[in-house]
């Protein structure tokens, strides 16, 4: 019945707080204790009263109504609804069986299909009482009432849809990724730039360790701001630079203190007191504050720009130090598959988009092309040349750039050579029977060639084929799929050879970014390829079976916007922090000089850090913990940038504040990032079973310390903003990387683990849990209402729409009406509908337009291009698409949610005896 | 000094007039100039002859009147012997037999000789060809290819003027000549020439050594890879492949003098106190395994413009730093030339592999300091190819000698021709000893080759990458006939050149000459023997024994080992009484011989000094190629006189000849040096000759001037030209070569106001005279 509500897009009625206790000892139930939107540290835990709580629970289940501002307006509803009924478990599980959680895993789905309720393996039987007994009682969970992400998201937006965040409360616990929301700069750096993984640390290291909760911060520092937030604002503190502590060289910012009378001021982060320098003195007003700080935006804002002065730079004269150099895989492959033609004329765009800095009129960086099969071309295109020129460079073992000028050009003088050698390449190699490539040396002539024009830049590589050539950086085949879940399972995530390891760290140093472009029909090596990538702040574009007919819109719309978008070059990241903590870990595209100098090749819009935080001594609850993020890159224009963002947290030695002010979302992506960083050390299997550890006690924890009222032993209890992590690490525990199913090849595995390393919150977010939207009918400017990821919300009759980031999935009920598929696909019925095409008809009625208009909105959300894939109800094809139903039950045999929050809570509660 | 005059007043004697016109009647049909033209009949006399007997052997000497023979020749059937059929074989027109006049095999003529009767020969059998030529039809004809190496590390002025003269070079190709282009600084770029479009070139580090297989891998001139699996194999045309660097010149003419055009300076910055990186040692590297793979035993022609030394990789001569300076003599002397021995190796190996293939490398040097030339030598001096030295590409030396080098002969064919071999035969009272130019040995052991080598020896057949019609060689041989069995009286001595070559226009063609001598017992016709004395020819092949043995021996021993022959020659044919010098007399057929040997010891091709190591190369590379006539006016330069006193005449190289009222003219091979004298310098001044009434000043200023021109027009390499008066600088060019009979020593005890001093402490040639006579006579030694 509640499914049926949300099928017809009612919002299931859990407010804030959801209590659902059980009456047996071991019966399942979840407390979220909710949080204090209104930043009071009053107690809101709000308790479902018709949930038969314990008694301790009703007494103050109303009293969130008068002290909070909050709205609660399906509050009374879900009193109401009378599928929220306690489960039982007759018997507790035996501790032999707990450990295995396997074993566990019946599912709790009452009616939905008897594949869902099944016993414990025989096995058990032997050693007690059978654990999946539920079948006999007839109860069970209902999937529909359990906490999960939609409505998490629902009620998050409807909370800040209309207002303004103002940053400029400390710890202050930020709207979802998914809420759209206008941010008001008012001291501490905008959660697109900064989100931590809980907004109040815990006192103590001890605390810390008790509460197995991540102290982490996600830095995305380039990201992009929506119009109405404004750029980030430009500070020039002259020739010396800006203002510093004297001690920890942490740069001026809002939380700095005036002290005598503007004459000095005292640093946040290590308490040093420093002189004013003469230019930079002004008085301080009645509050203490510097009277300027409302025109200064490093004393008023969160996050701003330092601009510094050229004098470490290279060159002093103006001109362009950042080179784009497309290297293009000429092979047989490439050619044949028209793709060689696709990517020349893409070329022909791109340099005319190159990246510039706002206000500038002229791009000033420089293009330079290679082709390569076995051998590197590289073509001189300098702009007094009557025709290009084209240089082979025949010693593939020991590259140099056999060309000084007329490499690296300005794009507008040589447009004429550019255009014409453009044209010519795939005529060149037309005839090319060439089936081998050479990877490395290509890498190698592309960093020297940036070396010798003194340039920083980026290498875009659009590349077929497994480097079998003898060369440097010859891969052999090591996708052997018998040493999956053995104990050399993570060497498939490794290189094959140090010397990826060493070409990345040369790019590095030289501030060469690498986005490789795959176009593969057979297997790579990702993970070796990759890597470079992966270590130098670049992008890896996988376009398996790449078909030119059908795929040329993805490759177009994710070159164009890699070409176009925002990027920092030979960037170092520097964060200070409040004495007591320090930074313990950076996670990311980044490459660590050593334990505290991180080296950034390229920094974008889209590439976010993981800084991990870990004490080193007491944090104090009045002053809380400042940190400072500065980012020191260079624009594309060469000028050097010291990007700043200064985030400030609560401290508490109430480990229920620390819990109360995470966000699971974020925590995802912490944790995402750290189990696939895991798999390169590990079997995956070892890494998914550390995850739920990982849960267990974290939450066990949150039961033990935070509950105030000792729940029944039958309840789950979960912090409020985590009451959705458990889906999310079971979506990640049963994400392709590690558990990969059937059909998942190592370089799918490889491919998303790279991804994942860099990615934002929003992104992990959709991509661990992808949004399903239902298109049933006209819906009109009605908008669409996500729905939960599982099979049961899939009718029949309609068309869904499923997306992870990466690809998106149009699924066809049977049972769709034949106009409707006459009208979206021109096919006359069901059957005819061709799931080959990558893109819908463009066919002129309601509907046509509708659904692709919903789809262009899908795909202008995301940074990469969506390819379409059409996907029929109880077609062979439909196996992909289901795998992306997380809450389900894999068909890779990942649990299915309800399984697993069941196993999770057999497990904390085994863990509290 | 009257001893000499009076030996050029004597010329009439009628022995001399017919030995000589013998011998200059047997160089211009056969090219061949002997040592002696009479044998000494035993091996223990020849050894006492102290001048060995030797020829010089110019093997493509011009021969407008040869008849062209269209058919192959006839060989012996021997196999050891292979003599080619010729006018000194004895015929049996009726039996239709020949026996071979070398081993004395008789052989069968072939059917096509059936018509053969005395009265119907062969032009083979006719006494006056007794030099022949064969044009062989096997094969197709090969095209002349021509692959340019050129330096990009030098000033702009240069490479314009450069680029220039190769792209006037192409409108001296014929139109079928294979043309391609390497160019180099501090990488090497192979351009590939028939880009429609785009200009593509391959690019190789100029450190690295490669071999021929590598070459040919990276350039894509081995086999294309195996097919992928399902695809059909496409058919692959070889030549495609091949000529994928080397184009007719007809076919990219155009393409080639755009991408000429094009060339741009090495682009890579050198440093203050840096020398630009040159990579010539793998470019000539490349250069040769791209021949290799492309055209296997093909002539051709590698032609490397250079504008400094070779520094860095493999064949590096000097450092890139300035403050290092190229080795001299002197640091060769103390062994201090680092990296000398590497690189003569490297250059070494790669003439001997461009050798076996038959191509031939020249290199065009114009640098003011030293290019490396002596450790490129090898690279011209074992494959034929030439050597030119200038200042700067942009002198009339550089471009007139590179268009000469494309220049035509009498008819209408190149002067060049390539991958010849000389195969030597001799009848068995001789073997050979070696040969002396620029050849390779072919390492053939037949029974004629003697154990004792003198030049490149141990061998009958020679290969010779690139032959002009001047090239000429120095065969030796040696005399095994043994005392004790003589050789019948009247018995002759025969020796046959076998040169098969190239021909400019792709034929492939056989050079037979043929050439026979008597004997003489040395003890009973001794006066035959000295009488039939070729002192010319003696005195060159003696001196390429000696540049020979200079190549690897110091200085000082080689001019010890030459005076020491000198005097043994003395000795043995001279007429003295014992220990009193004046008695000394030597007949007229070895009485020009001292006198080329003092000047020969004072030639830069014995003397080092003043000269650096790279001019040194220069001038002994060109001595051994060069025929007699030249060959003499290296050693002893040609001075005329002009003044109005008569009409213009050859004076003696002696200071006393520089006379204030005398223009004078030396020709010393490398250089004009035309020196006008005090008293004509002064009235050139006063500006007489622009005076009507002074019209025949003016014609004598004249003339030298044009007999000058006369000499440049023709030379190859073109002559440094240099025009001087008394009193300048440039005067001790002639100074320098001029026999300083007057010197500041002697100048006021000579009591003569004539000549002019030389501030030297050399010896004169009647210094040198002198004590020849003393040592001849002396008993002691």
């Amino acid at each position: 019945m509640a499914g049926h509500q949300l099928d017809g897009g009612q919002p299931p009625a859990l407010p804030g707080a959801v209590s659902w206790s059980g009456l047996g000892p071991s019966s399942l139930g979840i407390v979220a204790t909710s949080r204090d939107y209104d930043g009071t540290p009053s107690t809101w835990p709000l308790y479902c009263p018709s949930a038969l709580p314990s008694p301790a629970h009703s007494h103050n289940s109303l009293a969130p109504m008068s002290n909070s501002t909050r709205p609660c307006p399906s509050l009374c509803k879900q009193q109401q609804s009378s599928a929220f009924r306690p489960i039982h478990h007759p018997y507790p599980p035996q501790p032999d069986a707990i450990k295995t959680p396997n074993t566990l895993c019946c599912s709790l789905h009452p009616g939905v299909g008897q594949e869902n309720i099944h016993s414990g393996p025989e096995a058990s039987g032997a050693q007690g009482p059978k654990v999946g007994s539920l079948e006999d009682s007839g109860d069970g969970i209902n999937p529909d009432l359990i906490p999960n992400p939609v409505q998490a998201a629902e009620e998050d937006k409807m909370w800040w849809e209309s207002q303004l965040f103002r940053t400029d409360l400390r710890g202050q616990v930020p709207p979802l990724t998914t809420t759209h929301f206008t941010v008001d700069d008012q001291g501490i750096a905008s959660p697109r730039f900064v989100r931590c993984t809980t907004y109040a640390f815990p006192c103590s290291q001890e605390m810390a360790q008790l509460s197995h909760l991540p102290l982490a911060a996600i830095v995305k520092p380039l990201a992009t701001l929506p119009e109405e937030e404004g750029p980030v604002h430009l500070v020039d503190h002259g020739e010396g630079g800006p203002i510093r502590c004297e001690r920890c060289i942490a740069s001026m910012c809002p939380l700095m203190q005036f002290l005598d009378n503007g004459h000095s001021f005292q640093c946040p982060f290590c308490d040093a007191v420093s002189r004013v320098p003469h230019h930079y003195f002004h008085p301080i007003d009645y509050s203490g504050k510097r009277a300027d700080r409302p025109s200064r935006a490093e004393l008023s804002r969160g996050s701003y720009e330092f601009l510094l002065s050229e004098g470490e730079c290279k060159h002093n004269q103006g001109q362009s130090r950042v080179g784009f150099i497309f290297m293009i895989d000429v092979s047989y492959n490439a050619v044949r598959s028209g793709l060689l033609r696709l990517i020349c004329a893409e070329l022909k765009k791109a340099v005319q988009h190159l990246p510039r800095e706002p206000g500038v009129e002229e791009s000033a960086v420089r293009v330079g092309f290679i082709t390569y099969d076995r051998v590197l071309h590289f073509y001189n295109v300098k702009e007094s040349l009557i025709q290009p020129q084209m240089v082979v460079a025949t010693d593939i073992t020991d590259v140099t750039v056999p060309l000084l000028d007329g490499f690296l050009v300005n794009p507008k003088e040589s447009s004429v050579l550019i255009n014409s050698l453009l044209d010519k390449i795939p005529l060149l190699f037309a005839d090319s029977l060439e089936g081998e490539v050479v990877f490395g040396p290509v890498i190698q002539a592309g960093l020297e060639a940036l070396k010798t024009a003194e340039c920083w830049g980026k290498l875009f590589l659009f590349h077929t084929s497994l480097p079998t050539t003898k060369a440097p950086g010859e891969l052999r085949k090591h996708n052997d799929n018998r040493i999956i879940s053995t104990n050399r399972e993570q060497t498939l995530f490794q290189p094959q050879s140090s010397y990826y390891q060493t070409l990345a760290e040369q790019c590095v140093q030289q501030g060469c970014c690498v986005d490789l472009f795959l176009f593969p029909t057979q297997y790579v090596d990702v993970a070796s390829l990759g890597l470079l990538t992966l270590r130098t702040g670049g992008d890896l574009y996988y376009y398996s079976n790449f078909r030119v007919d059908r795929d040329a819109e993805q490759f177009q719309f994710d070159f164009q916007r890699d070409v176009q978008k925002v990027i920092g070059f030979n960037a170092k990241m520097k964060v200070h922090t409040r004495k007591g903590i320090r930074v313990a870990n950076y996670l990311g595209s980044l490459h660590m000089e050593n334990t505290s100098e991180v080296k950034l090749a390229a920094v974008d819009s889209d590439k976010a850090v993981v800084v991990e935080f870990k004490h080193d001594g007491k944090l104090s609850e009045e002053v809380g913990v400042h940190i400072q993020f500065e980012l020191l890159y260079h624009t594309v224009s060469g000028h050097r940038r010291l990007r700043v963002h200064n985030t400030s947290l609560n401290c508490s030695s109430k480990l229920i504040e620390t819990f109360r002010s995470s966000q699971a979302e974020t925590l995802l992506n912490y944790f995402a990032k750290t189990a696939y960083r895991a798999v390169l050390g590990q079997g995956a299997k070892r890494v998914q079973d550390q995850l739920v550890t990982h849960l267990t006690r974290m939450l066990a924890s949150y039961r033990k310390h935070c509950a105030h009222s000792a729940p029944s032993r039958g309840q789950l209890v979960m912090p409020q903003f985590l009451k959705v992590l458990p889906l999310y690490l079971n979506c990640l525990r049963k994400s392709k990387v590690l558990l990969p199913g059937p059909g998942v090849s190592i370089d799918d595995r490889a491919y998303l683990r790279q991804l994942v390393m860099s990615m934002g919150i929003a992104e992990t977010n959709v991509l661990f849990y992808p949004r399903l939207l239902p298109i049933q009918g006209l819906n009109g400017d009605q908008g669409l209402r996500e729905v939960r990821c599982t099979a049961r919300r899939l009718a029949p009759e309609g068309f869904y729409l499923l997306e992870d980031g990466l690809s998106l999935f149009l699924w066809i009920g049977m049972s769709v009406p034949a106009e409707w598929i006459q009208n979206v696909f021109g096919a006359p019925s069901f059957n005819a509908v061709d799931c080959g095409a990558g893109s819908l008809p463009v066919l002129d009625n309601p509907y046509s337009r509708q659904i692709r208009d919903v789809i262009h909105a899908v795909r202008k959300q995301r940074a990469r291009f969506l390819k379409l894939i059409i996907v029929k109800q109880a077609d062979s094809t439909e196996g992909q698409f289901r795998q992306l139903l997380v809450e389900d039950k894999s068909p890779s045999g990942g649990a299915s949610y309800p399984d697993f929050l069941h196993h999770i809570h057999l497990s904390i509660q085994q863990s509290l005896r | 000094m009257k001893w000499i005059e009076a030996d050029f007043s004597q010329n009439t004697s009628v022995v001399m007039a017919t030995y000589q016109e013998f011998i200059q009647q047997n160089e211009e049909r056969d090219g061949v100039r002997f040592s002696w033209n009479v044998w000494p009949s035993s091996r223990l006399e020849a050894t006492r002859m102290v001048v060995p007997l030797a020829c010089l052997f110019t093997p493509l000497k011009e021969r407008p009147d040869l008849p062209p023979i269209q058919y192959e020749p006839v060989l012996c059937s021997r196999a050891t012997c292979r003599a080619v059929l010729n006018p000194l074989c004895q015929v049996d027109y009726r039996a239709k037999l020949w026996a071979c006049n070398f081993c004395f095999q008789r052989n069968q003529f072939s059917p096509s000789y059936s018509g053969i009767s005395e009265v119907n020969q062969p032009a083979e059998l006719l006494p006056q060809f007794s030099t022949i030529e064969y044009v062989v039809k096997r094969g197709t004809p090969a095209p002349l290819i021509f692959l340019y190496v050129v330096d990009t590390c030098l000033e702009e002025d240069d490479l314009q003027a450069l680029k220039e003269s190769l792209q006037m070079s192409l409108s001296l190709l014929p139109p079928n000549a294979l043309v391609g282009l390497i160019t180099f600084g501090r990488m090497v770029q192979v351009h590939e020439l028939n880009c429609e479009g785009i200009s593509k070139s391959y690019v190789f580090r100029g450190t690295k050594d490669l071999t021929a297989k590598q070459i040919q891998d990276m350039l894509g001139l081995t086999k294309p890879p195996a097919p992928v699996q399902g695809r059909a194999p496409q058919p692959q045309e070889h030549p495609g492949i091949s000529s994928r660097f080397l184009q007719p010149v007809q076919k990219i003419d155009m393409n080639l003098t755009d991408l000429l055009g094009e060339l741009q300076r090495d682009p890579w910055p050198v440093s203050q106190g840096k020398r630009p990186l040159r990579s010539s040692g793998v470019a000539i590297s490349i250069a040769v395994g791209l021949l290799e793979g492309s055209f296997p035993n093909t002539g051709a022609r590698i032609m490397l413009f250079t504008g400094g030394p070779p520094t860095q990789g493999p064949g590096m001569v000097v450092g890139d730093e300035l403050k290092a300076p190229i080795r001299s003599w002197h640091d060769i002397e103390k062994d201090n030339a680092r990296y000398l021995k590497k690189a003569t190796k490297h250059y070494e190996a790669l003439a001997n592999r461009a050798a076996v293939n038959g191509q031939c490398i020249d290199i065009y040097a114009c640098a003011l300091d030293q290019t490396g030339l002596l450790e490129l030598k090898c690279c011209c001096n074992l494959t034929g190819g030439y050597i030119v030295m200038g200042d700067s590409f942009n002198t009339s030396l550089f471009k007139q000698t590179f268009q000469r080098v494309f220049s035509k002969g009498l008819q209408g064919d190149f002067r060049m021709a390539f991958g010849a071999t000389l195969e030597i035969k001799t009848t068995r009272e001789l073997k050979i000893a070696g040969a002396i130019g620029t050849c390779v040995s072919l390492n053939s052991k037949g029974t004629s080759v003697s154990e004792n080598e003198l030049g490149v020896g141990g061998t009958c057949q020679w290969k010779i990458c690139s032959l002009d019609p001047c090239t000429t060689l120095g065969i030796y041989f040696e005399v095994v006939n043994q005392h004790n069995a003589p050789i019948p009286q009247g018995g002759r001595g025969a020796i046959q050149f076998v040169t098969q070559y190239q021909h400019s226009s792709g034929q492939r063609r056989i050079r037979v000459t043929t050439v026979a001598r008597n004997w003489a017992d040395a003890q009973s016709q001794l006066q035959q023997i000295e009488a039939a004395f070729d002192q010319e020819a003696s005195a060159v092949l003696m001196a390429r024994l000696g540049v020979f043995r200079a190549e690897s021996e110091e200085g000082p021993d080689v001019l010890r080992w030459l005076d020491r022959q000198l005097i043994r020659l003395c000795q043995k044919f001279g007429q003295f009484h014992k220990d009193d010098p004046d008695s000394f007399r030597l007949s007229e057929t070895f009485s020009l011989y001292p006198q080329f040997m003092f000047h020969l010891r004072r030639s830069p091709f014995l003397q080092v000094f003043n000269n650096s190591p790279d001019e040194s190369s220069y001038y002994r590379h060109h001595f051994m190629r060069q025929d007699l006539t030249q060959s003499l006016i290296m050693i002893q330069p040609i001075l005329y006189s002009y003044s109005f006193y008569g009409p213009p005449e050859p004076v003696l190289l002696d200071s006393s000849s520089i006379l204030p009222d005398r223009i004078l003219l030396m020709d010393t091979f490398f250089q004009i040096v035309i020196y006008h004298g005090e008293t004509i310098a002064q009235w050139r001044q006063a500006g007489y000759q622009d005076m009507q009434e002074y019209e025949n000043f003016k014609q004598l200023l004249q003339a030298p001037l044009d007999d000058g021109q006369d000499i440049l027009q023709t030379r190859f390499p073109m002559p440094r030209y240099v025009d001087t008066e008394h009193g300048r600088s440039q005067a001790r060019f002639l100074l320098s070569k001029v026999n300083p009979s007057q010197t500041y020593n002697n100048l006021y005890a000579w009591g003569q106001e004539s000549g002019a001093p030389i501030l030297t402490d050399d010896v004169s040639l009647q210094v040198f005279m002198d004590h020849l006579k003393k040592l001849a006579v002396s008993s002691a030694s």
